[in-house]
């Protein structure tokens, strides 16, 4: 028994270690790997988001047949937010003809910004990942519409100007100590000079995530008057719950666009009340577009999403936004290169040439959803605004006006960015914009 | 029947003294090395070479490294990561500082900055012995992670605060960044591995390798007998790193592409220490065994669905992945507590004898 248990083993593994090649996709569809993390300590921003993402897609198939007449086909790889396995998951997908990566995650994308020039395959780091490759000319594979870290933060330190003045104030950065809280802190350098504002860091680790209470020590006695978060996952709830315990003025405390998540205040309830976030696709599932998902697929039990409620969530509908502007890129690409089933270089032109605009926003079921984006071959950012939202214990409410970015000052900064990074990288390749 | 050496004679002192002083073993090992230079680079896939073969023989060169330590020294340590991390930084900055210097030589140069911070880090071994000494090396894993996070010149002041491959060229190809064909840098790697393998297996045979393990089995006696603990044990801390850091920079270089802090943690050392314990410890072979099977076979359980035509939830398939390896690991240290080396022993004793059951 136990020798045939060994050789049974043994067998199992070779024949896994062969398996080296994957079947092709059938030709007539557009192949989507959705690079997912539904386990580990991000699940909570990472299942939503996946699901919207899937969602949407599904509801183009069930309703319209495909985008042109092409049906979408989603298929998830785990990452568990890990880089290596991220990788692993591009490695895995890319040979099936994927079309465009969307990792949700500014680790991965790092390793995946160098490979889409090679591979020839477009990265959508959709308000995340490297902000410089906004830099359209430099970075022709990647963009991150509608709007880069950096932009969002000159958003959130405008929106803090409006409330009482920037100047000889002290601001707090509370960051997610890996390369996605790292991301902004060459710009908040920067503008604490150029704006006068002082600014300390609290770096949070992966593993402290959920134990914050040195962080808040720090915070008690260093007393910023605003708090900024860039925070993910597990550490929000953490983050929002010590604030509270030490009485911090939540609405001084600001999340980013992905530390303001339905998931992670529920959690909190009523105890953040206050609490302060950024965001930029619309909260809710009032939207036409939004409904069809609900009728289409998730009333069918064909999507992932645990109860009907969790659609028109901040995560869910953030991954909805994904979609949305892939599927506008696919169909600009179809419009502009005439042919129905196109391929990963194809959708990369269409990526800067769609044009969601408020009429388009309005005939695909989402008006008001976002603010329009034009898409250029110059700018893969698209300097879209945000609005802040509040929680109000129960729900997230709208409570701002869309916060255009300081375009003037970031736009150089990223271009500085954008050449540093390619200049110790010989035979990178660029493009020219008209 | 096999692995009978009945009628090899062996006439010289070199015959005798050879790596593979049996026939069967010379031919098994040539075939090996037939199936990695020709067969794999001929038939694997990009994912295939990318994902499986490149980690697995970057891992199995870590693997030795901390078996000259843990294995054959007998000083049980926590910091491979973090050497790791050292090879990987200073390779790095050398590649950046002189852009027009062979990637190669730098790699396996950036092991001496490795095998310089493991000196260091190696120097309480003197005084301290088991679990305390994996205190010390503990505290060398948090304090080089610390560094690489917080001395942004190691990262050139990257607004990302990770290190990023530098395509270079080496023979006119290009041996790492995007640009390097997977096959181009499985060879480099296949290469630089087999080199110091051969390396190592010598060392552990001669009188350093000798030494070490007079150290390891008993330091007292060993002292007596005229191995100085000084130089045994340091020596031990310089080989091993020096193996550890030229695997992290080419984890970076000709794997990764690019690294943050999070690949050199001690959740990277405790899975070198596993794969050191599963495969064995104090046995070259058993190195590469615990590679695989810490590395390869999760990847493979993960692309098992799909290659029989299976459809399985991605989220559960995980999920089964993480059940199956701590199974199997519990399942194979209660079968043979020394490793997966040992069964091979085992499995080539009875080999010798079959189809006896007693020799």
């Amino acid at each position: 028994m136990k020798k045939l248990l060994a050789i049974g083993t043994a067998a199992a593994c070779l024949g896994a270690v062969l398996a080296t090649s994957a079947p092709a996709v059938a030709e007539d569809t557009f192949y989507i790997p959705s690079l997912s993390y539904r386990t580990g300590p991000f699940a909570g921003g990472g299942i939503p988001n996946a699901n919207g993402f899937a969602d949407y897609f599904n509801m183009l198939n069930e309703r319209d047949g495909g985008i042109g007449g092409v049906k979408v086909v989603v298929e998830e790889c785990e990452t568990g937010y890990n880089s290596k396995k991220g990788v692993e998951c591009y490695e895995a997908t890319k040979g099936k003809g994927a079309l465009v990566y969307n990792p949700l995650s500014t680790g991965i994308t790092l390793q995946l910004v160098p490979k889409a020039p090679v591979d020839k395959i477009p990265v959508f780091s959709s308000g995340y990942g490297l902000s410089a490759t906004a830099v359209g000319e430099k970075f022709p594979w990647g963009f991150n519409y509608p709007s880069t870290y950096w932009s969002q933060l000159t958003s959130i330190l405008k929106y803090i100007d409006s409330k009482g003045g920037l100047k000889g104030k002290k601001i707090g950065y509370l960051y997610l100590d890996v390369g996605y809280g790292k991301e902004p802190i060459p710009l908040l350098d920067v503008l604490s000079k150029k704006l006068g504002f002082s600014v300390t860091k609290y770096p949070v680790g992966v593993k402290e995530m959920q134990a914050q209470s040195s962080h808040w020590l720090k915070v008690r006695k260093d007393r910023p008057d605003w708090i900024i978060n860039w925070g993910w996952g597990a550490m929000n709830s953490t983050a929002v719950k010590e604030a509270a315990k030490i009485r911090f003025p939540l609405d001084r405390f600001i999340g980013n666009w992905w530390s303001g998540t339905h998931a992670d205040l529920r959690t909190v309830g009523a105890t953040g009340k206050g609490y302060m976030a950024a965001n930029f696709s619309g909260i809710g599932a009032s939207y036409p577009a939004l409904q069809d998902v609900l009728k289409y697929v998730v009333n069918k039990g064909k999507s992932q999403v645990k109860s009907k409620d969790l659609v028109g969530d901040v995560i869910y509908n953030r991954g909805v936004f994904q979609a949305v502007i892939i599927a506008e890129a696919i169909r600009s690409a179809q419009k502009t290169t005439g042919k129905k089933v196109i391929n990963a270089e194809d959708l990369r032109g269409g990526f800067e040439t769609f044009d969601l605009s408020e009429a388009r926003l309005k005939e695909i079921g989402l008006e008001g959803f976002t603010q329009p984006i034009k898409a250029s071959c110059k700018d893969h950012e698209g300097g879209g605004g945000i609005y802040m939202q509040q929680w109000d214990g129960k729900d997230w409410k709208r409570v701002s006006d869309m916060i255009s970015p300081m375009t003037d000052i970031v736009r150089p900064m990223l271009e500085k960015a954008a050449a540093k990074y390619i200049a110790d990288k010989p035979g990178w390749k660029t493009q020219t914009c008209k | 029947m096999f692995y009978r050496e009945t009628g090899q004679f062996k006439t010289t002192y070199e015959a005798d003294s050879a790596i593979f002083p049996i026939l069967q073993d010379r031919i098994g090992i040539a075939l090996m090395l037939a199936v990695a230079f020709v067969v794999i680079p001929l038939t694997g896939s990009d994912f295939f070479l990318n994902t499986m073969m490149i980690p697995f023989l970057i891992f199995a060169l870590a693997a030795i490294g901390l078996n000259i330590l843990t294995g054959y020294t007998g000083q049980i340590s926590l910091g491979s990561g973090a050497f790791m991390g050292v090879g990987a930084y200073s390779c790095y900055k050398m590649a950046s500082l002189f852009p027009d210097m062979n990637l190669i030589v730098l790699v396996l140069f950036s092991g001496f900055f490795s095998a310089a911070a493991g000196m260091i880090f190696g120097l309480p071994s003197l005084r301290i012995k088991g679990f305390y000494l994996v205190v010390t090396t503990l505290a060398a894993q948090f304090f080089l992670t610390w560094a690489f996070i917080r001395v942004a010149w190691l990262y050139n002041y990257n607004d990302s605060g990770a290190i990023d491959t530098l395509p270079r060229k080496a023979f006119g190809l290009w041996i790492s960044g995007a640009e390097a064909s997977p096959v181009t840098r499985y060879f480099v790697v296949l290469c630089i591995v087999i080199a110091m393998t051969w390396f190592a297996s010598n060392l552990v045979r001669g009188r350093i390798g000798r030494s070490w393990m007079m150290i390891r089995d008993m330091d007292i006696a060993a002292e007596l007998m005229g191995v100085r603990p000084l130089y045994a044990k340091i020596s031990a801390f310089a080989v091993s790193s020096f193996y550890c850091g030229v695997a992290g920079s080419m984890m970076v270089f000709f794997w990764l592409g690019s690294a943050e802090v999070e690949s050199f943690d001690e959740n990277q050392s405790f899975l070198i220490l596993f794969m050191v314990i599963l495969g064995g410890l104090g046995s070259i072979m058993g190195s590469y065994m615990g590679a695989a099977f810490i590395v390869v076979l999760p990847v493979a359980l993960r692309a098992a669905p799909e290659f029989f035509g299976i459809t399985v939830n991605p989220t559960n398939m995980e999920h089964y992945t993480i059940m199956i390896i701590g199974a199997l690991i519990i399942f194979f240290l209660i079968v043979e507590p020394h490793g997966l080396a040992r069964l091979w022993q085992i499995a080539k004793e009875k080999l010798r004898t079959w189809p006896f059951p007693y020799a």
